[in-house]
């Protein structure tokens, strides 16, 4: 295992201007991510975690702190194209086959044909959904489209794949099914993964980290290393190390919510 | 399919009731004045006959109407100058030139104002006053302007139709390229793809559904402004020659067997535009 630093987030704060005031999305946000890691933010709506996750993204811009992506500004590996980003929803064209759009981002960084082709098919394989790539999404189930979604992220080089909610659409069995798929497909890959979620035995099983945050002002409460193994099972849900590291962010999600009202 | 039918037959068959009714009320009084110099006395039928079968009408039946229709289209060679068909294609031909004009303009403005804001600021007002003014005021000044810089012809028709056409085709086109939500402009943000790879491939397809309900609207609104392009030139050719033709001798048959034949048009191409949509936006999988 290297331990060298993918994401390197010091006192980051983001401060929305709304018309009811200032709203404190992240204050003092001071976290590093290591090559390989599986990092699951979690927490109650409004704690910040998909802001977070967007900051990494350079979708949104920190109003204070500083954050590097790969030792460089978010903004700079947005444009080396470091991250693959994976959004709730599975977001595919569908004016495009499912093989199109995983080529999409593709085109846009203008990789020559014979190697489009080349990827399509490895990543389809990689999410388990060869012989779909002529198909059109209306004609997946929501589990396969948000495969499909993943797939695509994986599509081009980047080491880093964020995660905001990917599964939160998606009915428990589906979810469990590619959590499974998700640990498999880290495992091959050796990425590191940022991975927003609101379910709690979600971020035990899948993480190595679980990051839980709490909201008013967006923060950072607990940091939990998962003393689970890399292999897990889906029956690792059951043990009682499993049950040990949930009650300690359960615990940790409560202590957050303590200051409210 | 099958149950769509009988309500249309009904609606079709009403008015074809009241129009016939129509005729007779409208019609009586010339009748009547006709038997009266005439000394003669109408019956009930005499005068419902006399009033649907009158050479000037104030509104003439359906049957005289399809009657005239019949003779100027089947019966006349289409370079006549009394077809029908001969001036319809004249009206089509300034229709769709100025159709194919419209929907450029106004997918070109659409684009400047999407993406720049100076013009979507300052563009937008005009475009909305522009289509406060009357057209049949601002017609012949076209034709007139165009006629001095040596242009006549098909153009300056084209040019009004254009000027009607283009209007929904901004209106539709800004909705439609602004169509795609965060979620995939910021998906597009992550790629680094560039405003260009944008545009084509994700705010372009998405505005496909609008563009067709523009060009819906774009192409019935071509077809008023050709006639109407034809009205104050003295053209003498085109359906709105025959509407002022026809209006200038009384000829009341002739004038509706000419609206009757601009709606036709009007439908059958918007019916096209319908086919041309469905086709399209199912193969795109948006239908």
């Amino acid at each position: 295992m290297t331990t060298e630093t993918v994401i390197s987030a010091k006192n980051l704060g983001l401060t929305f201007q709304t018309n009811d005031g200032p709203v404190h999305a992240l204050k003092d946000v001071t976290l590093d991510i290591h090559k390989g890691d599986f990092v699951s933010f979690i927490g109650p709506s409004g704690c910040g975690k998909t802001t977070f996750l967007r900051v990494m993204a350079d979708l949104e811009k920190p109003t204070s702190g500083d954050i590097t992506v790969n030792g460089v500004s978010p903004e700079e590996a947005r444009k080396s194209r470091a991250y693959g980003y994976v959004f709730q929803a599975a977001g595919l064209y569908p004016w495009r086959t499912i093989g199109g759009n995983i080529r999409l981002p593709l085109e846009i960084m203008g990789y020559d044909k014979a190697e489009q082709a080349e990827r399509v098919s490895r990543v389809l394989d990689l999410v388990e959904l060869s012989g779909f790539e002529k198909k059109f999404p209306w004609q997946l189930s929501g589990g396969m489209q948000q495969r499909a979604s993943i797939a695509r992220a994986l599509a081009f080089d980047a080491d880093l794949l964020l995660m905001d909610e990917p599964f939160g659409a998606l009915d428990e069995i589906v979810r469990d099914h590619l959590n499974e798929q998700l640990l498999q497909l880290w495992k091959r890959t050796n990425k590191t993964i940022g991975f927003v979620t609101h379910s709690i035995p979600e971020a035990v099983y899948l993480s190595t980290r679980i990051v839980v945050m709490s909201p008013r002002p967006g923060r950072i409460t607990d940091v939990i290393e998962s003393t689970l193994p890399r292999d897990r099972p889906l029956d690792i849900r059951d043990t009682p190390e499993f049950l040990e590291i949930a009650h300690r962010v359960r615990e940790g999600l409560r202590a957050g919510h303590a200051y409210d009202e | 399919m099958r149950r769509a039918v009988l309500p249309v037959v009904a609606v079709v068959a009403m008015i074809f009731v009241l129009w016939y009714a129509a005729a007779v009320a409208l019609n009586a009084p010339w009748a009547q004045d006709r038997a009266k110099r005439a000394g003669v006395e109408l019956s009930f039928s005499e005068l419902v006959a006399d009033t649907w079968a009158q050479d000037k009408p104030k509104l003439p039946a359906p049957h005289q109407v399809v009657a005239e229709i019949w003779k100027t289209t089947a019966l006349k060679s289409v370079t006549s100058k009394r077809s029908l068909v001969f001036h319809s294609w004249i009206t089509l031909s300034a229709t769709l030139l100025g159709f194919a004009m419209g929907t450029a303009l106004g997918i070109a403005l659409a684009v400047g104002i999407v993406f720049n804001r100076v013009m979507d600021m300052s563009v937008m007002p005009w475009i909305i006053a522009s289509q406060t003014i009357p057209i049949l005021a601002i017609a012949p000044m076209i034709i007139v302007v165009l006629n001095a810089v040596g242009i006549s012809g098909l153009l300056p028709k084209a040019m009004i139709s254009m000027y009607l056409s283009f209007f929904p085709v901004v209106v539709g086109m800004v909705k439609g390229l602004r169509s795609p939500d965060h979620m995939q402009l910021d998906q597009m943000r992550t790629w680094n793809a560039s405003g260009n790879q944008t545009f084509w491939r994700l705010r372009l397809p998405s505005s496909m559904p609008y563009l067709f309900t523009s060009l819906k609207v774009a192409m019935a609104a071509s077809l008023v402004g050709a006639i109407v392009g034809e009205l104050p030139t003295g053209a003498v050719a085109g359906l709105g020659a025959r509407l002022l033709a026809g209006s200038y001798y009384g000829q009341t048959i002739q004038i509706w067997s000419a609206l009757l034949m601009a709606a036709a048009l009007a439908a059958a191409l918007v019916a096209l535009i319908g086919v041309i949509q469905r086709i399209t936006l199912k193969r795109m999988g948006m239908a």
